[in-house]
């Protein structure tokens, strides 16, 4: 057991490695930071000094080294757009992101498997259908049009909510929550919808699927046979058998929920890591895109192995290792 | 007895009106510390806590602020009178100490705003509230040139230890990028980066409000459609920083108005006028943008008006200049865009020897001015009107920028501002042979007359006003004539506001909560 999450650690170091590798081969792609940082007032000269004091001016996989021989002491550097320490912006952004993509999650979980049972269950009743439409719009509409069209619908139109930010903030130790406040509870409902109705209509889709099947199976058959009640042979049985697949793919989710913030985050001016990242693109502040592309990666990483983890609590036959 | 100042406040209150301001635009500051990053909106939001010697007034002249008078000794030394009885926030006194450590502050190497003094080689104190800056040599626009050079209070930066600059190498963070102490009408209650930005007005300021607003936020909303929609729904008041196509139907809603204004800023393109044989063209063995006919005729195939119509919505001002209306040395009679005529543009190119015309690429920003990218493609289609085959190569501005400061390209789209409201900043820049410094530090197509050079460097150094004005005017008129650039238009930058909140708009796109009502 030990052993197998030792390798997967050590697997989890090589990606992330490989990731920060690509990531700074890409960079000079993106522009050049100095431009920015000294403005168009700034002499051919003061650029080249600049350039020299950041090191941009060494190739690209000189600047690799150097940031992950700091990056294992936990240090990123400053970030070129604002001056401070990378690793203070990613903490105070994190909580923002890690609200919102929760929220989302849940919701998606939630609602989605509710849809999904519905639909499966009734599959030609009137609210079916409709929620079959509405899921083909979730998966098909690209999500910043989502975000308008809501802004657009409960902000301008009928004012119930606001149109960008967190709302109020209440802080616990380093920690930020719009979770405690009326404010912060409004300001989330639209982005967490947003962010979230891919996933849902994903999760609607497949448990409905998954209870089509299991529906068909044989010892929903016997239950039946044995005269349960509709509740206990839909919910106890066959539901829980549906869970397993839905969980799996919720999980390896949660980690694209996160990393791909972005454009909701935008959107909404949700001040979280994905605005960061795209801002930071924008000014092309190397320090914290790499930043931000590890973080992303050991996300993925992380979720993976815990899902590897689940799986073999779950299953008896991984435990037996190949020799 | 005792209820008189209760009273006094009442009253006070009722016909002053402390109202709030909530503004939005597009991009957050990068830092709160007046001396370290030259970019606009952290100059617009430290402008409100910092202030300088001099500032303009409504009109973009120059008057007092922290120097209440000032007097030329000699063509290289002043002395200026500083202003007495002014605290900074913290309740320290203001005084010659104060600017004489801001100048050493400001020209610290890791910022980037030295530009704000120089010229300057010292900053004197003579005594408490007398100044003198010595300078290496005339220089007619001083006054305009520091207002941007702003004051910090001595004693707080060095309690703080905020004596230097944010360094790029530095672990930690210079408590002055987070917090402020300035003199200024209002003062920094709070900055949550990509959420908002606080003040309250500062009730001991020396000046005179010619608003109402007590408490005003600033929220930076990245995305244009949301930016919109919260002034829609009513979130925020004032809303800068417009995406075009939103404009009319602004203007339309009866909720709101929308006050217009141009920017400082023209928009034009560059052509290499250096290589012998262009880098991106059909034609080899030689440069046709080195004769002037062929840049003649490339304005002259520009209708500008079509592209206010079509592609700007009417939000600009086609150009025939090279500095936008409000910079000094610009006037409407000079300011004459070149006649749109596809036939006299054939007509010089035939004679130019390209009959058929030829082909070139033309680099074009795509996230950095107003529709930047449907401009260029306009340019294509009228191009081709004269036979001109235009390979467009857009790209972000990140990229672009230095690639054309590499001199990689063979014409270019680019827009230049004027933070000093003064042409020579555009002529020296933009047309002045490239040497060292800010001469020619954006002439991207490498533009070389030793004509105009001479001019330039004699703008540089002339204190007569009257002789100023007219070597102004002789560098704008030949830089028109010689076609160097393809001038399109100055930038039109409405802002949009409910109906209860009148402003006055700023040429610089700095909106000032001193000129700002609520009702």
């Amino acid at each position: 057991m030990l052993a197998f999450i030792l390798r997967r650690l050590a697997q989890a170091v090589v990606v992330m490695l490989a990731v920060g590798l690509i990531a700074f081969a890409l960079f000079r792609f993106v522009g050049d930071p100095v431009l920015f940082m000294l403005g168009q007032d700034a002499t051919p000269q003061d650029r080249e000094r600049v350039t020299r004091l950041l090191g941009l001016d060494q190739p690209f996989y000189v600047q690799y080294a150097s940031f992950v021989e700091r990056a294992v002491q936990g240090e990123f550097g400053l970030s070129l757009r604002q001056m401070r320490p990378v690793s203070a912006l990613i903490v105070e952004r994190l909580p923002a992101t890690l609200e919102l993509s929760f929220v989302a999650a849940l919701l998606a979980l939630v609602a989605g498997i509710a849809m999904g049972v519905y639909t499966a269950l009734r599959p030609r009743a009137r609210l079916s259908q409709l929620l079959l439409a509405v899921s083909l719009i979730g998966v098909s509409l690209p999500t910043f049009l989502i975000g308008i069209l809501l802004i657009l619908v409960f902000s301008v139109q009928l004012g119930w909510l606001p149109s960008f930010g967190r709302g109020e903030t209440l802080a616990i130790g380093w920690w930020t929550t719009g979770l405690l406040t009326a404010s912060g509870l409004k300001a989330l409902v639209l982005p967490a919808i947003t962010l979230g109705l891919f996933q849902m209509t994903l999760i609607q889709r497949l448990t409905r699927a998954e209870m089509l099947e299991v529906l068909r199976t044989d010892y929903i058959r016997f239950a039946r046979a044995r005269g349960l009640t509709d509740r206990a042979v839909h919910f106890r049985h066959a539901l829980k058998n549906t869970l397993v697949p839905v969980i799996t793919i919720t999980g390896l989710q949660l980690g694209s929920i996160i990393a791909f913030a972005i454009i909701t985050e935008t959107v909404f001016q949700w001040p979280g890591l994905g605005l960061l990242f795209i801002q930071a693109v924008n000014f092309a502040d190397v320090p914290v895109m790499a930043a931000y592309l590890c973080l992303a990666a050991l996300f993925f990483v992380v979720i993976n192995l815990v899902v590897d983890l689940l799986y073999y609590a779950v299953d008896p036959r991984l435990r037996i290792q190949p020799a | 007895m005792r209820f008189l100042p209760l009273l006094v406040s009442l009253l006070l209150g009722a016909s002053a009106q402390a109202a709030n301001l909530r503004w939005a635009a597009q991009n957050d500051i990068l830092t709160f510390d007046p001396h370290s990053q030259n970019h606009a909106t952290t100059l617009t939001m430290t402008m409100h806590v910092y202030e300088g010697l001099t500032r303009y007034d409504r009109n973009y002249n120059v008057e007092p602020a922290l120097a209440t008078s000032w007097q030329e000794i000699s063509p290289t030394h002043w002395r200026f009178s500083l202003r007495k009885g002014v605290q900074f926030h913290d309740g320290s006194p203001f005084t010659a100490d104060d600017v004489v450590f801001s100048f050493g502050r400001i020209r610290q190497p890791q910022g980037t705003m030295q530009i704000y003094v120089a010229g300057v080689s010292e900053v004197k104190k003579i005594d408490d509230y007398t100044v003198d800056f010595i300078l290496a040599g005339p220089h007619p626009i001083l006054l305009r040139n520091i207002i941007d050079f702003r004051i910090m209070s001595k004693v707080w930066a060095e309690k703080t230890r905020s004596q230097n600059i944010q360094d790029y190498k530095a672990r930690e963070e210079t408590y002055a990028s987070r917090n402020a102490n300035g003199t200024g009408p209002y003062v920094l209650k709070g900055w949550e980066p990509d959420k908002q930005i606080v003040f309250t007005v500062n009730k001991n300021w020396w000046g005179r409000h010619d608003g109402n607003v007590s408490d005003f936020t600033y929220t930076p909303i990245k995305a244009a459609a949301t930016r919109v929609a919260a002034l829609l729904s009513g979130d925020v008041d004032m809303v800068t920083d417009l995406p075009t196509q939103d404009v009319e139907r602004l203007r339309r809603n009866d909720k709101l108005k929308v006050i217009d204004g141009h920017e400082v800023r023209t928009i034009f393109i560059g052509l290499d006028q250096h290589n012998d044989e262009l880098l991106f063209s059909s034609v080899k063995g030689r440069n046709p943008f080195k004769d002037v006919r062929v840049r003649r005729a490339l304005n002259m195939a520009v209708d500008r008006e079509a592209i206010k119509r079509v592609t700007m919505r009417g939000l600009s001002i086609p150009a025939g200049l090279m500095v936008a209306p409000g910079v000094h040395g610009h006037s409407k009679e000079l300011d004459q865009p070149w006649p749109y005529d596809v036939r006299g543009a054939k007509k010089l190119l035939a004679e130019a020897g390209y009959p058929n015309g030829f082909e070139f690429t033309l680099d074009c920003p795509n996230n950095r001015y107003v529709n930047d990218e449907e401009i260029c493609q306009a340019l294509v289609g009228m191009w081709a009107r004269v036979g001109l085959g235009v390979k467009l190569n857009a790209m972000p501005f990140a990229t672009f920028i230095p690639k054309i400061l590499k001199h990689d390209t063979s014409a270019y789209m680019l827009g230049w501002g004027v933070a000093t409201f003064d042409a020579l900043y555009t002529l020296q820049s933009l047309v002045r042979t490239q040497t060292t410094g800010a001469d020619g530090s954006f002439n991207c197509g490498r533009v070389s007359d030793p004509k105009l050079d001479a001019v330039i460097d004699a703008i540089k150094i002339t204190t007569d006003l009257k002789k100023r004005d007219a070597l102004l005017r002789e560098g704008l008129v030949a830089t028109r004539d010689n076609a160097y650039y393809v001038p399109l238009h100055h930038q039109l930058r409405p802002w949009a506001m409910k109906k209860n909140v009148s402003t006055v708009h700023r040429a610089d796109d700095r909106p000032e909560a001193r000129f700002t009502r609520v009702d």
